[in-house]
């Protein structure tokens, strides 16, 4: 089998997302069927960048499929720190692990990891570019919440620009039908042009663009918030001005939809309040738990091993 | 004006007028030792004035340089006085090392030994895509 890597959401067809998802489910619902299906492989993290959620969510699926984990959390405990490339580092670490997972501030470096490797490549976050495990993630809780991938209006709020985890999800949502895009975000925090063009437009998909959250609440049936993330900025003063710009409270989701969906790829900061937590149409909880079961779905298609 | 007839080269007809002296540049005919004639503002019946460079020697043109800085240019191969070819361009799919990416957070700019490669985003608005950051370029000749 040709090494496949999953760079960017749409390396997948949908037909393959849809197959993840349905491996994914389950596999929540019959984990011991997986248990031992890596049994002898290794999967390397490279996170060259700081990052609790994503790499313990890999490296927890990996055990969880039986397999073994290697890798490192900063960039200055790697070679990175004497000067080394990263397709230097990557092509390295493809003589050791038989997958590699790898997260790296600049954009395109696991593109150009992918050049290089000898095994598959999964890009779990470059800067403010692409995060597609998460888009999966994000796909499969839509998923389980909803029932279906189609016909809904979707609200991305927050950091639109650097935010990777809506320029991914919007790439994925595109391709599905009836799919209302709403982005709700300041002027300088607003989708970047060439998702507009290259994604939107090109393919005649309706959206709209609003400052205003209170606005749109009651159309939305799925509510993806982001935080306005601090190492995105080259300038401080910038992201004090934006950070408070919004946050979800309770008396907002008044004029919600009953069986509004609330997102967020976490960690927050405060753009979500706690009091949101109880609320049975906050699934950013459930989302986490689900971005294991994708995850563990994604490393046997990439192995092409099966239960 | 009088510019002799090659024998055996390369003409690059049809160049946009004024644009001759950046081809010169990005094909580094100025490193070759045979000789090369620039002709600017030659007349045209179909683009009013126009461009050409003549090139006393055979060689190999990079046509996606060519085809990126002028898509409408001809490039004729000449052996013993007689045109043998006449290629007509078009913007390349792909290029690598031509342009190079600007954005501050692109790989390319931290790790500049990487190859620079762009893919034809808009071939009517002629705008390439960085392949590692999918930041956007115009085509800017």
């Amino acid at each position: 089998m040709a090494k496949r890597n999953l760079i960017d959401i749409t390396d997948l067809t949908t037909g393959e997302i849809d197959e993840l998802i349905a491996t994914a489910e389950d596999i929540i619902d019959s984990p011991a069927k997986y248990a031992h299906v890596c049994d002898g492989k290794q999967l390397a993290t490279l996170f060259f960048e700081p990052s609790t959620r994503t790499r313990l969510s890999f490296e927890s699926a990996m055990l969880g499929l039986g397999g073994q984990t290697l890798g490192f959390s900063a960039a200055n405990s790697s070679s990175t720190a004497k000067g080394e490339t990263v397709v230097d580092t990557v092509h390295t670490v493809s003589c050791y692990a038989d997958i590699i997972a790898m997260r790296h501030p600049k954009e395109g470096a696991p593109f150009a990891a992918a050049q290089r490797s000898e095994v598959p490549i999964i890009n779990a976050g470059d800067g403010g570019h692409n995060h597609p495990t998460q888009t999966l993630t994000d796909l499969l809780t839509i998923h389980r919440e909803k029932g279906k991938l189609c016909d809904f209006t979707i609200g991305f709020c927050g950091d639109l620009k650097f935010g990777r985890t809506v320029h991914s999800l919007t790439s994925a949502l595109s391709r599905e039908t009836g799919i209302h895009f709403v982005f709700i975000s300041p002027e300088e925090l607003k989708l970047p042009d060439y998702l507009k063009e290259n994604v939107l437009n090109k393919n005649g998909i309706p959206f709209e663009e609003t400052a205003s959250l209170e606005a749109v609440m009651p159309k939305l049936d799925v509510l993806y918030m982001t935080r306005v993330q601090k190492e995105r900025f080259f300038n401080e003063a910038d992201y004090i001005r934006l950070k408070d710009t919004y946050v979800l409270t309770p008396e907002k989701l008044v004029p919600a939809k009953k069986d509004l969906t609330i997102l967020h790829p976490l960690p927050r900061v405060n753009e979500i309040s706690v009091a949101v937590d109880d609320d049975p149409r906050a699934a950013y909880f459930r989302q986490v738990r689900n971005g294991k079961f994708i995850r563990m779905a994604l490393i046997m298609k990439l192995l092409d091993l099966k239960a | 004006m009088n510019i002799d007839s090659i024998q055996n080269g390369v003409v690059l007809d049809h160049i946009q007028s004024g644009k001759s002296m950046d081809i010169y540049k990005y094909l580094h005919l100025d490193q070759l030792d045979c000789q090369v004639a620039i002709i600017k503002n030659a007349k045209s019946g179909r683009m009013g004035k126009k461009d050409i460079i003549k090139i006393d020697s055979p060689m190999e043109v990079d046509l996606d340089v060519l085809g990126y800085i002028d898509p409408n240019i001809t490039v004729n191969i000449i052996r013993d006085g007689k045109r043998v070819e006449k290629k007509h361009l078009a913007l390349p799919e792909k290029l690598v090392n031509v342009i190079h990416c600007k954005n501050p957070r692109c790989i390319t700019m931290a790790e500049p030994q990487l190859d620079a490669i762009f893919l034809l985003n808009d071939p009517e608005k002629h705008t390439y895509r960085c392949a590692y950051c999918d930041a956007e370029k115009q085509r800017h000749f």
